[in-house]
């Protein structure tokens, strides 16, 4: 559904996304994954035509980015990580622009925004000024607005970035309901919990190029299923096991207290790079 | 039909703040009927007629010039660099010239209302122009070449300090240089040139022309023309660069 070739993108000496080729299939729920500054945002972009490659091209739905600009717009919806609805207008407005931008018939806008306005449940507030509303309504309305047209594939650029828990839970609902409906979906986090909990693949970036790519369970697969923490006089040990009996076994042998648990794709980013998230 | 939904967009919005636009318009041009049509005026004899009838059109010219182009590139800046509501035209599939033809339509509606105002504030004052069609047709033509180059101002300046600053040496100057309260021919003759080749000197002639029921001079009609099809040019080029 989306193929990357070899796309690169620098900001003066910066390379900002290096040499990326990926292929995203139909249907699929695609995290990419790192820290701010790793080069999502910018490959996001990118795809959508906001921002020009420097080299390499994308294809989205058939359709090369660059060169099938009208194709593209129609089978894509993007929802950016900053907020960029119309606050001047109503919800309902804002679905209402969205669709006669893309030259949807009359009656068709009409049932399809008051669809999405029951699906992001914001029909009770569908009357009222943006400016009102609070961070998750306002994603929420992002999203819906996204989807007015029916799009092939959607872009979410940091889906949950500056919500709070419950808010963060409720969007990977809508994210999964998306996803059942059709819509392939790439997305982007720094929230390690976010890939693991919503997506099928990950592929993990890192300083503009992409270290690793697989689902969650290859990637934790790959360094080892369980990690055993052990606290002793010395200061904190790590280490990797590929089964619970090798890291029941390991800690068995270590004084103080240990503390065993399931690999996160936050163990597989320190693993790749030596580095935490956010480091 | 695209730049239809880009400028049934900025009538929504317009709607809404409709009341508050014509009071905050009322005040400019209220306080230039006050000083130069009472305080000034009085002392002031032009060839013909009182100094209200000859300041009005020029107070017309200089506001179809400051509502439009504000209205647009204001909004637009905003929208380029705050909001980032640009963004979703950015996306959409319609065309660069479409955008900007429904955002510099939308700035010559708020304009024209703008220019109405001062004709009806110039009436109670006791200015009775000649607005035929001629009259109205500059105006128009006058705030759709802001209008665009609001555009133009707003896709290009790197900050709101920089489009501040493009309003202070761009147009301010020609609100005061370009015959609006004065005989522009009057000046010193290099400046007298540089005035005489900007499009709002063009406006005030015409303007003022047609209020004393005169013909409309072609040469300025020909010069708002020329200047506004340039910028609607630039103005779709510099949204087409983003995209």
């Amino acid at each position: 559904m989306i193929e990357i070739k070899g796309l690169t993108k620098n900001y003066g000496n910066l390379q900002a996304v290096s040499d990326l080729n990926l292929r995203i299939e139909q249907e699929e729920i695609f995290g990419l994954l790192g820290p701010n500054g790793a080069g999502k945002t910018t490959t996001v972009r990118m795809l959508t035509m906001l921002t020009r490659p420097a080299a390499g091209e994308a294809y989205i739905a058939g359709h090369e980015v660059q060169r099938d600009l009208a194709r593209v717009r129609h089978a894509i919806g993007v929802v950016p990580q900053h907020m960029n609805l119309d606050q001047e207008l109503t919800a309902r407005e804002n679905l209402e622009l969205h669709g006669r931008l893309y030259k949807m018939p009359a009656a068709e806008r009409g049932r399809r925004v008051e669809e999405l306005l029951a699906f992001v449940e914001l029909g009770e507030r569908a009357g009222e000024l943006v400016g009102r509303f609070s961070g998750g309504m306002k994603r929420r309305l992002m999203i819906a607005r996204a989807l007015m047209h029916r799009p092939r594939v959607l872009f979410l650029d940091e889906p949950t970035v500056g919500l709070d828990p419950q808010t963060r839970r409720r969007m990977w609902d809508l994210v999964r309901r998306m996803n059942r409906d059709g819509a392939t979906i790439l997305l982007t986090t720094h929230y390690i919990e976010e890939a693991d909990a919503l997506c099928h693949r990950v592929g993990i970036m890192d300083r503009g190029r992409l270290i690793a790519l697989g689902s969650p369970g290859e990637l934790k697969e790959r360094v080892g299923r369980f990690v055993v923490e052990g606290f002793d006089g010395d200061g904190a040990t790590y280490a990797l096991f590929g089964t619970r009996e090798e890291a029941v076994a390991y800690a068995g042998r270590t004084s103080g207290g240990v503390t065993i648990r399931e690999t996160t794709l936050e163990d597989v980013f320190i693993q790749l790079t030596g580095r935490r998230v956010g480091e | 039909m695209d730049c239809y939904t880009v400028f049934w967009r900025e009538m929504l919005s317009f709607k809404r703040v409709f009341w508050k636009f014509i009071a905050s318009r009322l005040v400019g041009p209220v306080l230039y009927l006050v000083a130069f049509g009472w305080g000034l005026g009085r002392s002031i004899t032009t060839n013909g007629g009182s100094y209200l009838d000859f300041v009005v059109p020029g107070i017309i010219a200089l506001s179809a010039m400051t509502v439009s182009f504000n209205a647009v590139g204001i909004s637009l800046n905003m929208s380029r660099l705050y909001h980032k509501t640009l963004e979703e035209y950015l996306l959409a599939p319609i065309s660069s010239l479409s955008f900007v033809l429904g955002k510099v339509l939308a700035g010559t509606v708020r304009g024209l209302v703008g220019a109405l105002i001062i004709l009806a504030l110039g009436f109670l004052f006791g200015a009775r122009p000649a607005a035929g069609s001629g009259f109205f047709a500059v105006i128009l033509l006058t705030c759709l070449l802001f209008a665009a180059l609001g555009v133009v101002a707003a896709m290009t300046a790197p900050s709101h300090e920089d489009m501040a600053n493009f309003s202070t040496f761009v147009i301010l100057p020609m609100a005061f240089l370009c015959g609006t309260f004065f005989r522009a021919e009057n000046l010193p003759g290099v400046v007298a040139d540089i005035v005489y080749a900007l499009p709002l000197t063009h406006t005030s002639y015409a303007l003022r022309a047609l209020a004393a029921g005169k013909g409309l001079p072609l040469v300025s009609l020909a010069v708002l023309t020329g200047y506004a099809a340039a910028c609607l040019t630039a103005a779709v080029w510099t949204v087409r660069r983003l995209r």
